[in-house]
């Protein structure tokens, strides 16, 4: 057993306890004070449940050291598994949760009669909009994240995750954030800046919780055993540091009031606007792309038991992602009030990123060469390869729409709503279904999971669902894009916008119904994952052969 | 050899790992966003501009906080048919006092950037509070309550502090009178010496006529609503600028 | 200082970025560092506890 114990490097259990305990305590503090001197009563209603759950957080803990009797609970010699599950869990129930918002808002667009309630503001489509997008991309992806970066910095590295109670301060504090960021558009507490809608408070406190989650991943690096650090651990790196800058310098803002929930951005107009696309292009490069291209690199190679197909291109492939991404936000801003040299380069750079980006498709496509077979039995690599390919073509379509002529038509349509959902929930959400269905059986030490019957139907009602939603998106926006710009024979504008609004709602209600596919296929799969956690059916059953820590071992290499 | 062995220190080592990162991440944005921060050359010369009047503020707040901007765009391109349909295309001035930004990413319903003036304030109240009343096929959600509900203003003064440490001109005078502007712009024929000084102080700031607009924009004298300052703000949108002065042509406008 | 900052952008941010791009290539191509990048690729597929040395 291993005796190179965490407490030499200060970081015994009863220090992070304590230190973990203490900023929680002081935060309760703080907030308490605001609750009881809040200038109005959104501020006022976030002071309190700030405050009630950083006591109730306190109080478990406390429960919890005084019942562990001089057991660390941090032994070096075994994994932090148990953050891991839990990860799984909220990552499961926010995706549902998101994903049945979007459906109610698809809903509201198409039956608005039905959907609209006159005197419950909360209920409209302007305020639950940002608690879809936050929820499916902050809360699950983000826990899918915290969740997989945990299980694979620790498995790359060889040691437990550094910190002792740290990890689990950043996984409460993370989801702590996003409770408070969606109970605060219900309220109309919003910077209106999108994937960024967040007031101050709640953006400091993120802040803090990512600069812990970047020293949790740092420690872990610095403490492990394999010479070189994983290629995975790179892309998880660069999505914490980056989402750091992004998130600090996007959210500059002057609150009105110490105890208020309003800000005014620190930028205004073109400045604004650039940062703000800096933020929200980089986020889907840095959150939605690294981050699962990190869980690509370690549960691809994983499931199908050989190296990713070259580690080179991966090293070339990273290195020309991150630099090209951080340029490409000003395409965002074609034909707008931004100088036309900063537009260009915004065009240049996306066009350039489609290489880097099919580099990466490739290199995990062709890791299962010589394994196709896996394509047709394993359901799950299948539902990741299906990933890569929505991957590769949201990645074209990418750069093409920010060709500034292509982008005249195809900004301010569903076009872009139909780009957007291709790579969410096709390369995101299905690389994350992917994810958890590897780690649900390895979590929980099952043979299997429940029923592959079950992730099978999950994959072919998803599949149907994104395309139900993405085809009539397309259709959707080139029809208005071209109605909006169409000229009758007098050389007037042929349509009225409202004519173009009612060209749409076949197209709306097919986007719903592939949407309600996609749910349905997540409800399935949160029932295969409770009943393998659980241990039935096929997950229960002594001989199985689809267990990938029994798989035979390839080839090692000479060390 | 010197350049492999320090690049193998960078895989290794996980804090120049970091730095690594952090070098390839911030090069872009800072070359792409520093310029535009000496940007006298970003922002044509127009006449006209002000800064918002307390009611139209706080009537862009609730225009942010109801999330109209997941819909509406305030940024007509320079296209022919953005320009037949909303109007002069935006200009970057037009935004220079915008706290934050409101350009939009989607138009599930049209541009808002020049909406101001097109329409009565009945109409936009009608509109507001059940849209269907007044578009048939619309699809936006109903605002009644916002008539329902009365304006909380009595931390406006703080507003336009934050915004002047922001960069937004608001003199010690407007901040002074915050209180008294907002009921004035909502309360025409009631108190004339507000309602002028009000006038006065916003016209004095524009540098041109007509830019300050007082009414009873949601047709109830009886309370300064939610309704009044968003229908305010609604229909000072994009009527500021003075486009019969502007040069579109004049070099310090090119860009 | 606009003029001088924008043409900045648009002359040596590009020049960096094809730097950074061939000193990235370099590294992932250099022979010497095959071998370590080949037991790198093979480290999720041991399995192994951190007690284990």
């Amino acid at each position: 057993m291993s005796t190179r114990a965490d407490i030499s490097r200060g970081s015994g259990p009863g220090f992070s306890i304590g230190t973990v305990s203490l900023l929680t305590g002081l935060v309760a503090l703080g907030v308490l004070i605001i609750a009881g001197n809040a200038a109005d009563p959104m501020m006022g209603a976030h002071a309190w449940i700030f405050f009630f759950l950083t006591v109730a957080g306190l109080m478990i803990t406390g429960f919890w050291a005084g019942s562990l009797n001089g057991r660390n609970p941090f032994d070096p010699a075994f994994y932090e598994d148990t953050i891991v599950k839990f990860g799984v869990a909220a990552a499961m129930f926010w995706g549902i949760a998101g994903f049945l918002v979007g459906l109610i808002i698809a809903l509201q667009l198409t039956w608005p009669g039905i959907f609209y309630f006159p005197d419950l503001g909360w209920t409209n489509f302007g305020r639950i909009r940002p608690l879809h997008t936050s929820a499916v991309i902050f809360a699950f992806g983000g826990n899918v994240l915290i969740a997989t970066s945990f299980y694979v910095v620790q498995r790359t590295c060889r040691t437990r995750l550094a910190g002792g109670m740290w990890p689990w301060f950043v996984f409460w504090g993370y989801n702590l954030f996003i409770v408070v960021a969606g109970t605060g558009y219900l309220l109309g507490v919003t910077q209106s800046r999108e994937y960024a809608e967040p007031e101050w408070y709640a953006d400091l406190w993120l802040t803090i919780v990512w600069v812990a989650y970047l020293l949790v991943f740092l420690g872990t690096l610095w403490k492990r055993k394999e010479p070189h650090i994983y290629v995975a651990n790179w892309f998880y790196l660069s999505f914490i540091v980056t989402i750091a800058m992004l998130h600090i310098v996007n959210n500059l803002a002057i609150p009105v009031s110490l105890t208020g929930s309003k800000s005014y951005s620190l930028f205004a107009g073109v400045q604004d606007a650039l940062t703000q696309w800096w933020y929200g292009h980089n986020a889907v490069g840095f959150f939605l792309t690294t981050g699962f291209l990190a869980i690509m690199y370690y549960f691809i190679p994983k499931r199908v038991n050989r190296p990713v197909y070259s580690y080179r291109l991966s090293i070339v492939h990273f290195w020309s992602l991150i630099f090209i991404y951080i340029w490409a936000g000003p395409h965002h801003l074609h034909y707008t009030a931004l100088p036309q040299w900063a537009q260009t380069l915004g065009m240049v750079f996306s066009v350039m990123l489609w290489m880097p980006s099919w580099g990466g498709m490739i290199n995990g496509v062709m890791t299962l060469s010589g394994a196709w077979d896996k394509l047709r039995t394993d359901p799950v690599v299948r539902m990741m390869i299906v990933a890569l390919a929505f991957y590769g073509m949201s990645t074209f379509e990418g750069p093409l729409m920010s060709v500034r002529a292509v982008n005249a038509l195809s900004h301010y349509t569903e076009w872009g709503i139909a780009h957007v959902h291709s790579g969410s929930m096709g390369w995101v959400g299905f690389i994350s279904f992917g994810a958890l269905y590897c780690l649900t059986p390895w979590l929980w030490k099952r043979k299997a999971l429940y029923s592959k019957a079950l992730v099978e139907w999950h994959f072919w009602l998803a599949t149907l669902g994104i395309l139900f939603y993405i085809v009539a998106m397309y259709v959707a926006g080139i029809t208005e894009g071209l109605m909006w710009r169409a000229y009758n024979e007098f050389g007037f504008l042929e349509y009225a916008f409202i004519e173009t609004v009612k060209a749409k709602h076949i197209m709306y209600i097919i986007r719903a119904a592939g949407g309600g596919l996609f749910l349905l296929g997540a409800l399935l799969m949160a029932y295969n994952l409770v009943r393998t956690a659980l241990g039935h059916g096929e997950a229960g059953e002594t001989a199985a052969n689809d267990a990938p820590k029994t798989a035979t071992p390839v080839l090692q290499p000479a060390e | 050899m010197s350049i492999m062995d320090k690049h193998g220190k960078l895989e290794r080592h996980s804090l120049l790992l970091t730095v690594g990162i952090l070098a390839a991440v911030s090069i872009g944005g800072i070359v792409e966003i520093a310029p535009l921060f000496y940007l006298e050359n970003t922002i044509e010369k127009v006449e006209g501009m002000r800064p918002y009047t307390p009611l139209e503020l706080k009537g862009r707040n609730i225009y942010i906080r109801e999330g109209c901007y997941t819909c509406h765009s305030q940024m007509v391109r320079p296209l022919r048919d953005e320009v037949e349909r909303y109007g002069h295309y935006s200009l970057a001035a037009e935004s220079m006092y915008d706290h934050p930004f409101q350009w939009g990413s989607k138009r599930t319903g049209p541009d808002l950037a020049r909406v101001g003036g097109k329409y009565s304030d009945e109409w936009h109240l009608d509109h507001l509070k059940d849209p269907k009343s007044v578009v048939p096929d619309s699809i936006m959600p109903p605002y009644a309550f916002l008539a329902k509900k009365e304006l909380r203003f009595d931390d406006i003064e703080d507003h336009l502090k934050a915004l002047r440490l922001a960069g937004v001109p608001y003199t010690d005078d407007m901040i002074a009178n915050a209180k008294a502007d907002l009921v004035a712009q909502a309360s025409p024929n009631v108190d004339f010496d507000a309602e002028d000084a009000l006038v006065a102080r916003y016209t004095e700031a524009s540098g041109r006529d007509g830019t300050v607009k007082v009414s009873d924009f949601d047709l109830n004298p009886g309370a300064v609503t939610e309704m009044d300052a968003l229908i305010a703000y609604l229909q000072m949108t994009g009527t500021l600028v003075d486009f019969s002065t502007y040069e579109a042509n004049d070099l310090s406008n090119r860009r | 200082m606009y003029e001088t900052l924008s043409s900045f952008a648009q002359t040596w941010g590009l020049g960096f970025f094809v730097l950074m791009f061939l000193v990235a290539v370099a590294y992932a191509l250099w022979p010497g560092n095959s071998e370590k990048f080949r037991s790198a690729a093979h480290q999720p597929l041991i399995d192994k506890d951190p007690s284990d040395d």
